[in-house]
């Protein structure tokens, strides 16, 4: 099965939206406003319907950000296990706040919604890749490897 | 009771990668006997069983394909919802994971039932490291010929909570905002591109092979008088043993989350996710089940060191962040609980915030568009139920700090009312 078959869905309108729009983030890390002016271009959208669409998912992001993406899942399971000090590690470490990239564009933290791995919290996800069973500690090595 | 491993019977056992293993333990032979089956005795026994869909609503299976079943379409969808977005719920992954053949073949026997030829797995963003996996099954199952009749596609969301909601999953793949949209009409009537559609819960799917082989009266012996056969839950926060268990419907809380998951101090549970029922760790006897508590089986236990304020700020800052902003009473209503929760937690809070968060919650529970607004209201209106001494705990704390500070942090949230 193709991709490419996998985004028309049986040529049903709209239905390459999203997996184009996902493509285009695997390829370029988020939508700039080019970006988002060609997809609409090729759907045959206006760039407006676009960014709606893009803007809505937080996996679509639509300002720059940084080569790799740290989300720590900041739910309850994983509150409770001290998620705020695995934060606060990435905080120091990397000397930068929720919502914002690092100066050299190599990370970009961010607080997420569950990332279902509760039986591993604290856990985040760094691009697809999950850790799990953090601890303040364990941040440093890991952010090594990247 | 132990644990009963029906829906993940397979698990740990099969090769995920390989669907020989999943031959060897019998696979495909339930999709073999549908085949041989009318559609419409298919759904006959699906409905005998009194199989519930396992996403959290507990809508009668059976009733849900004999609407698209008798729905005039050319065309029909299916749709496996893996969007499994509740606060503290796993075991969708668990079971993809583990069992991928099996939620092929509860598929292909919908699509025999109900008349869909072109599938789709809505799989979460978060769970991207999936796809590989599940592709690869589709592509065995194809190769080895059963996806003669149906059209099995996966498509991944891109994180947003509300999209498990069924309206809101079908506009996404639509390719719009993951906006919930007014019921009726309902998906079997009128669903992705107007057209019928079956949307069930991956766990659902899963238990439809079962019961095609073992007839639904072995199915409905299971379980209470509305909640037949077994319930997968994921179990969370202050257990030994956190991870994926499956009982029977009507078992005990405590069963579950003392015997199984090792917990030893329960102050409180939440059971249902972030929008779940809150209850206090004196009715751990209680059974799970639609009649009491259940929603989409995730457990997420508290020890006497939690503050409930604390728990039900957690779950209303969640909720806010993934309203979809279409309905005044859910995108307004998160946004006014977030601010009065957090006037608690920073010892800022009034007697008046109980009264306004209860007749919040309410107006929410009647006039939200979709579950989750809908749904917020519970943890709020439980904690105030049980745990109403620790919202005036916090209150007199809060009038303490004004007294104490002479003034200057009423003159300055004045401002802001």
């Amino acid at each position: 099965m193709s991709d490419k078959k996998e985004a028309s869905a049986g040529g049903r309108p709209g239905a390459g939206l999203l997996p184009g729009l996902k493509e285009q983030v695997e390829q370029k890390a988020y939508l700039s406003r080019e970006t988002m002016q060609a997809v609409a271009d090729q759907a045959g959208l206006p760039l407006n319907s676009v960014y709606g669409v893009a803007s809505f998912y937080a996996y679509l992001p639509v300002a720059a950000v940084g080569k790799n993406i740290i989300r720590v899942c900041g739910c309850l399971p994983c509150d409770l296990k001290d998620a705020q000090g695995v934060i606060g590690s990435i905080r120091k470490e990397l000397g930068i706040e929720p919502g914002q990239t690092t100066p050299d564009g190599k990370f970009t933290l961010e607080i997420a919604g569950c990332i279902g791995a509760c039986d591993q919290a604290p856990a985040m996800l760094i691009n697809d890749k999950l850790y799990g069973s953090l601890t303040a500690d364990s941040i440093a090595g890991i952010l090594k490897s990247y | 009771m132990a644990e009963k491993r029906i829906v993940l019977s397979n698990c740990g056992k099969i090769d995920p990668r390989n669907i020989e293993s999943y031959l060897t333990a019998g696979g495909f032979s339930a999709y073999q006997k549908a085949r041989k089956m009318k559609p419409k005795a298919i759904v006959e026994e699906v409905k005998k069983s009194g199989l519930t869909g396992r996403g959290g609503a507990g809508f009668s299976c059976g009733l849900k394909w004999e609407m698209a079943m008798n729905a005039r379409g050319r065309e029909k969808y299916l749709i496996c919802n893996a969007d499994e977005g509740e606060v503290g719920a796993f075991k969708d992954k668990y079971i993809i994971s583990h069992d991928p053949f099996g939620l092929i073949e509860g598929m292909l026997i919908a699509g025999l039932a109900t008349g869909a030829r072109t599938a789709f797995i809505y799989l979460r963003g978060e769970y991207h490291a999936l796809d590989v996996l599940l592709k690869s099954a589709i592509e065995q199952a194809h190769s080895k010929g059963y996806l003669k009749d149906m059209d099995i596609r996966v498509f991944e969301g891109a994180g947003a909570y509300v999209c498990g909601e069924e309206s809101a999953l079908m506009n996404s793949i639509e390719g719009q905002r993951g906006e919930s949209r007014y019921k009726p009409p309902y998906p079997p009537q009128r669903g992705l591109w107007d057209t019928p559609t079956i949307i069930n819960n991956v766990e659902t799917l899963m238990n439809i092979p079962r019961i095609i082989n073992n007839g639904s009266a072995w199915f409905s012996a299971m379980g209470t008088k509305r909640s037949k056969g077994t319930k997968v839950f994921s179990v969370s926060g202050d257990v030994a043993r956190p991870g994926v268990y499956e009982m029977e419907m009507g078992s005990s809380l405590q069963e579950l989350i003392v015997a199984l998951a090792g917990a030893k101090d329960v102050k409180s549970v939440q059971i249902g996710g972030a929008t779940g029922n809150i209850i206090p760790g004196h009715m751990i006897d209680t059974p799970l089940s639609h009649e009491t508590f259940l929603g989409s089986g995730a457990v997420m236990v508290f020890n006497s060191t939690r503050d409930i304020i604390d728990i039900v700020h957690n779950d209303i800052r969640f909720l806010n962040e993934e309203s979809c902003g279409k309905c005044t009473p859910c995108r307004e209503g998160t946004e006014v609980m977030l601010e009065i929760f957090g006037r608690l937690l920073a010892g800022d809070g009034r007697e008046r915030d109980m009264v306004t968060l209860e007749e919040l919650a309410r107006t929410m529970a009647a006039a939200s568009l979709c579950g989750l607004g809908q749904a917020a209201a519970v943890p709020v209106l439980d904690s105030l139920k049980y745990f109403y001494n620790e919202y005036i705990d916090r209150i007199d704390q809060s009038q303490f700090l004004r007294s104490y500070l002479g003034g200057e942090l009423v003159k300055t949230t004045e401002g802001v009312r």
